[in-house]
């Protein structure tokens, strides 16, 4: 399933424009995300903030392209943009593979222990960053993926980022273990760097500086969820509590 | 005061009250501005209400604390009309001889007059002060004459008569004809021509519009917006209020800074007093027309005073920007229409509609119309605000109102628009300062920031200064400018260090070109400039920190090499003493002796040296 950009975010979809990219004209619904539109024309755009599923922030820049007819051409992230009638997109004209090169280079050097982004970058060219780089075991981009996650799919917000650029971290409220986490484990899911620490052992899920209780099918007796989500989940669609406790396979 | 019921009402009460003041009364104004105020504006201005009420002239001296009047290497200042005499560093002791020979006998104190800081000419009254004669006051014209929480002074001058003329005769769209005709731009920096921005959001479909006042200036140096709002409140209330009713909004909210407690308090008073005589609140002057405003304090960030991270800041979310489109004038403040303007934007329009589009579309360039405000500090003799026509060169701002630089400085660079704005060498100094001059030359606009160097300063380490500062105040959202900021500030620290290599230079250029062309917010994107455009033109100088390892202004401390003559060295060890870490060695009398490699290049034995032996380079 791809995520269609709702009309929460672009409230003008109604009708298909024509837009060229990369020199072919196509057909695409107005006020799409430029980045479905490409995409599914089957040109790949590299991206890391991005998922289907969320409100799409641009924050990486990995996306961008470039827009306009030369001399007057600017760089926008596509994730965000609207396709709109009678634009001019390149996906990697000579200033997009720059721009994203650059970008790769600087998470390189912030992130060095992040296995996705030497991929990344080594698919693009990029094997080594001329910049200083940053602590050898850090693995987070800042892309927010967790910290959008828990706010907009669970809506518990039990983590957000914390200061600006130089401290700039992702963290609990006052970095103690969070109240709010139900300890569903959704930020440790989608990061795209496997940087957030979560383990399980004996029937307890640590994340967050917390430990869950997991719970175990009252029919087969296997680990579901942490006690907490479960009864999370109850009092958010009101069913007994009971029916949660039984695993998706025995129900 | 009365509540206005209608505009007749309102003309009828500004008429008596022009009727009732005395064009030839004495006034003292002491000016209470961000520059006068620490330097004991407050204590000058008691003095005189002292000295008045012994002389018996309570009542027939006015006597008024006012908001900038732009001198401010002159603080404090204090201004006595009807004559317009102007005197310069008056301190609570000279006020009882002004008041003496001055109010009572109509005489010049001399000592107290203006004196060019070059030429030695003096100037008594401030017409003929260099500093004011190539200004044009528009946003700042009542700065020095109104008593910024007196409503009534701002009536007296013309107030709320803008309001009158838009809500009486003039439909929203004439109101945005105007605006658009005047050819006025965002003063904030972008420049973007504001009367379009309002048809935008005039024709967005919503029963719920915002109007956002942005006056979270947060330039290292720059205080223009400040003293807008500490000095005028009420010019900036009534051209929000014109706005709402141009674009169909019925609240505003002026974002304004905590650390302008003086300006977060003279609004209040000025909203009150507003509300009370009917120019907030419903159906404002009988027009049927509903618009109220509320004050949204921030707490300091510097990227809070982008658009997009304002709005943010004032829905409650961390103040961080969002890509556009959708722009704020479709979707902005909670996700309805939003006009953002500066407060010297807003300041601008009751203007605007007072005296006409023609009128401002005649001053200015032909791109950029109208004046603009500039906070001119550094190494100018007379630092202070300014306001001229667009289109003024840079060499008039700096030499003839600025007063030039001290005798034995040459002019190096001005860096303008604040810290993401550019450096702008000498071979432009007859450029014409407008929008699109300013960004030709790879500076900025920007929200009026004027710093100007002089060969002490050393640009590589000015760069380094702007970018810290940036790099400090990056949210950190998006990749180019957080990880930019940071490796620019290292790459920076490494050629001060005198670690520098030549691929350096092309490393940060390349860098430039991405942060500038992919940020998310302008941050990020005019980030670069300050490196960008100090590299384009003093490169030399990046060449010598990076191949001699030699900074010739004499800033850069590692790279400096202190030595000590032993031609003129007397032995008197007051540099032995100083030394904190014991690298001067020798016996008294004798000339002494430097270690290089204990040396911390502090520079306290180049102080204490009273024979000039310590050398330098």
């Amino acid at each position: 399933m791809v995520w269609r950009v709702t009309e929460e975010v672009f409230p003008t979809i109604s009708e298909e424009v024509i837009v060229t990219i990369n020199g072919i004209t196509v057909r695409a619904p107005q006020g799409q995300s430029l980045l479905v539109t490409i995409r599914d024309l089957g040109i790949d755009i590299p991206t890391l903030c991005y998922h289907q599923d969320l409100k799409p922030e641009g924050q990486c820049r990995l996306c961008v392209v470039e827009i306009g007819e030369w001399p007057r051409t600017r760089l926008v992230n596509s994730c965000t943009y609207p396709t709109e009638g009678a634009l001019m997109v390149q996906t990697h004209s000579e200033k997009v593979m720059l721009a994203r090169r650059m970008v790769l280079e600087l998470l390189l050097a912030q992130a060095p222990a992040a296995k996705l982004i030497k991929q990344m970058a080594a698919e693009m060219g990029v094997y080594e960053t001329r910049f200083k780089k940053g602590d050898s075991e850090e693995r987070c981009i800042l892309c927010g993926l967790c910290v959008r996650t828990c706010r907009d799919i669970v809506g518990v917000s039990a983590i957000s980022m914390a200061n600006r650029t130089p401290a700039k971290e992702v963290a609990t409220p006052f970095k103690e273990a969070a109240e709010a986490c139900i300890g569903c484990g959704s930020c440790a899911f989608v990061c795209p760097t496997d940087v957030i620490p979560y383990t399980e052992k004996d029937g307890v899920r640590t994340i967050w500086g917390r430990n869950f209780e997991l719970q175990a099918c009252n029919v087969c007796g296997n680990y579901i969820e942490p006690k907490y989500q479960l009864e999370h989940w109850a009092k958010l669609t009101g069913d007994p509590v009971e029916f949660f406790f039984v695993c998706r396979d025995c129900r | 005061m009365p509540k206005f019921e209608s505009v007749d009402h309102l003309q009828q009460y500004r008429r008596q009250l022009q009727a009732s003041r005395d064009p030839n009364q004495p006034q003292v104004l002491v000016c209470s501005g961000p520059g006068c105020l620490p330097m004991g504006s407050i204590e000058v201005a008691a003095a005189f209400r002292e000295e008045l009420g012994k002389n018996g002239l309570n009542g027939k001296v006015l006597l008024k604390e006012c908001g900038c009047q732009g001198l401010c290497a002159r603080a404090v200042k204090v201004l006595i009309r009807p004559q317009e005499i102007a005197y310069q560093e008056v301190t609570p002791e000279d006020v009882p001889e002004i008041v003496e020979a001055t109010l009572k006998n109509g005489q010049l104190v001399e000592r107290l007059i203006y004196e060019h800081p070059l030429t030695q000419e003096k100037a008594a009254f401030k017409a003929d002060i260099p500093f004011y004669k190539g200004q044009m006051p528009i946003v700042l014209r009542k700065l020095d004459i109104i008593d910024p929480q007196s409503l009534d002074d701002y009536l007296a001058l013309g107030g709320y008569r803008a309001l009158r003329k838009a809500l009486t005769g003039m439909s929203p769209d004439e109101v945005i004809d105007a605006v658009e005709q005047s050819g006025l731009r965002g003063r904030g920096g972008g420049g973007f021509p504001t009367g379009r921005k309002w048809r935008v959001c005039q024709e967005a479909l919503s029963d719920i519009k915002f109007i956002i006042c942005n006056g979270d200036e947060g330039d290292p140096g720059a205080f223009m917006d400040r003293a807008v709002m500490e000095g005028d409140p009420h010019a900036v209330l009534e051209g929000m209020i014109i706005g709402g009713y141009a674009i169909g909004a019925k609240q505003g909210y002026i974002y304004v800074r905590h650390e302008y407690p003086l300006a977060v308090t003279h609004l209040n008073k000025a909203i009150d007093q507003a509300r009370e005589c009917g120019f907030l609140g419903k159906n404002i002057l009988r027009s049927g027309f509903d618009f109220d405003i509320k004050i949204s304090r921030g707490a300091g960030a510097f990227v809070c005073g982008e658009e997009t991270a304002l709005i943010a800041s004032i829905e409650g979310y961390i103040g961080e920007p969002t890509p556009r489109p959708p722009y704020p004038a479709e979707s902005g403040l909670f996700d309805y229409p939003t006009i953002i303007n500066n407060v010297e934007t807003w300041a601008n329009i009751p203007e605007i509609i007072n005296m006409g589009a023609e009128w401002f579309a005649a001053i200015g360039t032909e791109n950029s119309k109208g004046t603009k405000v500039f906070s001119l500090v550094g190494a100018v003799n007379q630092t202070g605000l300014v306001e001229v026509p667009m289109g003024t060169t840079l060499r008039q701002i700096v030499f003839e109102l600025g007063g030039g630089l001290r005798p034995d400085r040459q002019f190096k660079a001005v860096q303008t628009g604040g810290p993401s704005g550019g450096c702008i060498p000498e071979q432009f100094l007859d450029l014409p300062v407008d929008y699109d001059s300013l960004q030709s030359v790879g500076s900025i606009m920007g929200s009026g920031g004027m710093i100007v160097m002089d060969n002490t300063s050393c640009t590589v380490d000015v760069a380094r200064y702007f970018i810290s500062f940036l790099h400090d105040e990056s949210c950190g959202k998006c990749t180019p400018c957080r990880e930019g900021t940071k490796h620019l500030l290292h790459i920076l620290d490494e050629i001060i260090a005198g670690r520098g290599e030549e691929e350096h230079l092309t490393l940060m250029e390349e860098l430039c070109d991405t942060m500038a062309s992919s940020s998310i917010c302008g941050l990020g994107m005019s980030a670069p400039n300050p490196v960008r455009s100090t590299i384009k033109y003093f490169r030399d100088e990046y060449l010598a920190h990076i191949r001699d390892k030699k900074c010739h202004a004499l800033v850069c401390r590692p790279l400096l090499k202190y030595t000590i003559d032993p031609e003129t060295c007397t032995g008197c060890l007051a540099c032995v003493r100083e030394c904190p870490v014991g690298a001067i060695t020798g016996k008294k009398k004798l000339p002494q002796d430097l270690d290089q490699e204990l040396c911390v290049k502090c520079g306290l034995c180049y102080e204490a040296c009273q024979f000039e032996a310590v050398k330098v380079e």
